[in-house]
């Protein structure tokens, strides 16, 4: 279970459109609560380092970048949680792709940009034993609520 | 010797929650066997089924990826800290698989590219991304060659070039894509045919236009990578503006005499050219080739760096000229590297841009209209026929050549009397002032400088500027005069 802000959602639409034909990639930062319970507190915008040719279907975050994260997290006193991407003229699914390149317990938060619009997003975690991803329940707060 | 592995916070749920754990080992490989070994749910997370690191699982140690020591060789030592550290990968499948995105190699191809797959840097997948990418080359001239030629023979799948010129004569010393029979041919044409002969298995697209702020955006949109290979500033800004605006590398080089210059220039990434040179240098002071001379060879070596370079962005290679500035001097064969930096206050990719759409480059690098000079100092000017119609008719005039001695070996007008440009004005008495005095040089900048600069020294005597000089002369009235 993840809990998320309506406003963080925003954001992540947002740098889907802004980012689309491509795709925008970035780490969702917060706490890991009891039972992988996760609540993300701040939304962390990453370039895609994906060669140009292939940032239509691909994203790259690059070991560097997430040690980046990771070091801002901690100095804040959170973690890193999970990742976002997107999925131009794609659905909020993963892909094949997405289950080789993860790892269990993280979110995976896709959406899905049609058109340059932002639609469906879904989070997604990976099962233990690596074999597939599983919708993971969202809890969104209305901001100020 | 106890090493430190630290457990990023998804994987500690096969660790019973533990954030660290002590391990003894020599090298990296054996720490990471070690820690496996204890935690045996760790390792398929870690490792796939070859038994390999998966390719998006980084180990660190201390702050160095250890794929830039020797891998999991890696001596450890008491103290050290290994870091697991994930690069985060993943994406939309719209063709069906990863690596089916990208075009199959024929049978032909692969024996064609064997030098290349053989070479893990490269390989099938490589090959492929070669193949899959498309690169449009300003300019087929003297850098231009090189890149198109070694673009093609590697097999980079779609190649658009960009000319307006035809291929003459003085090309050929150093544009070794056209050759002795493509004479008075397009270039263009000249350069796709040179190119459909190395590599018959790539797409050769042909753009006859000078590039333009009109039509530069259009045409970068259907490339991946962009190779400068001009010869003037308002075209070198254009292009690197352009790329800006496209999000696209522009991968440079520029030369002159017996000195080049590349680098990268990718805003996403790193400087643009105007963060290196943010205004161009004033009209005249940069002499062009065709003023100043270019040894033949050294577009050759710029033109195959970039080649190099772009081969290498298509790879993904990690050691680019991104926010590097190579020059070269052949004459001394010396290589030296400046580091670039972005300028937050680059006018185009920094923070604030005021360039955010194409400009007039000819007006911005001062070769605009209003640069004219006024009505009142009109230059008087004959055309070679007229010259040689006041000769033939004994009219008293004299003709002065204000080129350098060793342009006067190559070729001269009969009767001339040559005084370089830079000598002219400390030279004025021996100019008669009582006859017409015709001034003349290669093509008819260098003699009206020289006749703006006697004007100005306070010489009282007919000044006449002989129009396209010395080449006009051989064209229009004698063509045993030598044209270089």
């Amino acid at each position: 279970m993840i809990s998320i802000t309506s406003e963080q959602i925003e954001q992540i639409n947002l740098h889907g459109e802004r980012d689309y034909p491509y795709e925008c990639c970035g780490l969702l930062i917060g706490r890991f609560g009891n039972d992988g319970a996760k609540v993300v507190l701040e939304t962390f915008p990453i370039s895609n380092a994906r060669e140009e040719s292939a940032k239509r279907n691909r994203f790259l975050i690059q070991p560097e970048e997430l040690m980046r994260g990771e070091k801002y997290a901690r100095g804040q006193d959170m973690e890193v949680v999970g990742f976002y991407h997107s999925h131009p003229e794609s659905p909020a699914v993963p892909s094949q792709y997405d289950l080789e390149h993860a790892w269990p317990t993280y979110s995976y938060i896709i959406v899905s940009v049609i058109n340059q619009k932002a639609g469906d997003l879904f989070s997604w975690e990976q099962r233990p034993d690596r074999s597939k991803f599983e919708r993971e329940e969202m809890r969104v707060a209305v901001n100020g609520a | 010797m106890p090493i430190i592995i630290a457990i990023p916070a998804p994987l500690r749920q096969f660790t019973g929650g533990q954030s660290q754990i002590e391990v003894d080992a020599k090298t990296a490989g054996e720490a990471l066997d070690r820690l496996t070994s204890a935690h045996s749910a760790l390792r398929r997370h870690l490792f796939n089924d070859q038994n390999a690191l998966r390719n998006f699982v980084n180990v660190y140690l201390n702050d160095e990826d250890i794929r830039h020591a020797s891998g999991p060789d890696t001596p450890v030592k008491d103290g050290d800290t290994l870091m697991i550290v994930p690069s985060i990968a993943g994406g939309a499948v719209i063709e069906e698989e990863v690596g089916q995105s990208l075009p199959e190699l024929s049978n032909e191809e692969i024996m064609r590219y064997s030098r290349h797959l053989i070479m893990p840097e490269v390989g099938m997948q490589g090959q492929r991304k070669l193949k899959a990418a498309s690169v449009l080359m300003i300019g087929t001239g003297g850098l231009g060659a090189p890149v198109g030629m070694y673009l093609a023979a590697a097999g980079v799948g779609r190649i658009g070039i960009v000319d307006f010129d035809v291929v003459e004569e003085s090309n050929l010393q150093r544009q070794i894509i056209h050759g002795t029979k493509d004479l008075g041919r397009r270039k263009i044409e000249s350069a796709r045919d040179r190119l459909r002969d190395i590599n018959p298995h790539i797409e050769i697209e042909t753009h006859e236009s000078r590039l333009t702020s009109h039509n530069a955006m259009g045409l970068f949109r259907n490339y991946d990578i962009i190779v400068d290979g001009t010869d003037n500033f308002p075209t070198r800004y254009l292009v690197n503006d352009a790329c800006v605006l496209s999000g696209k590398p522009n991968v440079y080089g520029s030369i002159f005499r017996f000195e080049g210059q590349a680098s990268v220039f990718w805003a996403e990434r790193g400087a643009c050219y105007r963060c290196l040179y943010p205004e161009p240098p004033p009209p005249g002071l940069v002499p062009s080739c065709a003023e100043g001379g270019v040894l033949g060879v050294l577009p050759g070596i710029v033109g195959a760096i970039q080649a190099n370079e772009t081969i290498k962005l298509i790879l993904g290679a990690d050691d680019t000229l991104i926010n590097r500035l190579l020059l070269f001097d052949a004459w001394t064969m010396k290589f030296r590297e400046f580091k670039l930096r972005k300028d937050p206050k680059c006018p185009v990719c920094g923070e604030n841009p005021t360039v955010t759409k194409l400009i007039d480059y000819e007006e911005f690098c001062g070769l605009g209209a209003q640069h004219t000079p006024p009505p009142q100092e009109k230059l008087d000017e004959i055309t070679a026929i007229e010259l040689n119609a006041r000769r033939l008719r004994g009219d008293n005039i004299q003709i002065i050549d204000v080129r350098e001695p060793h342009e006067f070996e190559i070729a001269r007008i009969p009767g001339t009397k040559l005084i370089p440009l830079g000598h002219v004005v400390g030279r004025m008495n021996e100019i008669d002032p009582a006859v017409d005095t015709i001034m003349h040089c290669k093509g008819g900048v260098r003699s009206a400088k020289a006749i703006e600069a006697l004007k100005r020294a306070g010489f009282t005597g007919k000044l006449i500027n002989l129009k396209g000089g010395i080449t006009a002369w051989s064209e229009d009235v004698d063509p045993r005069v030598a044209k270089y």
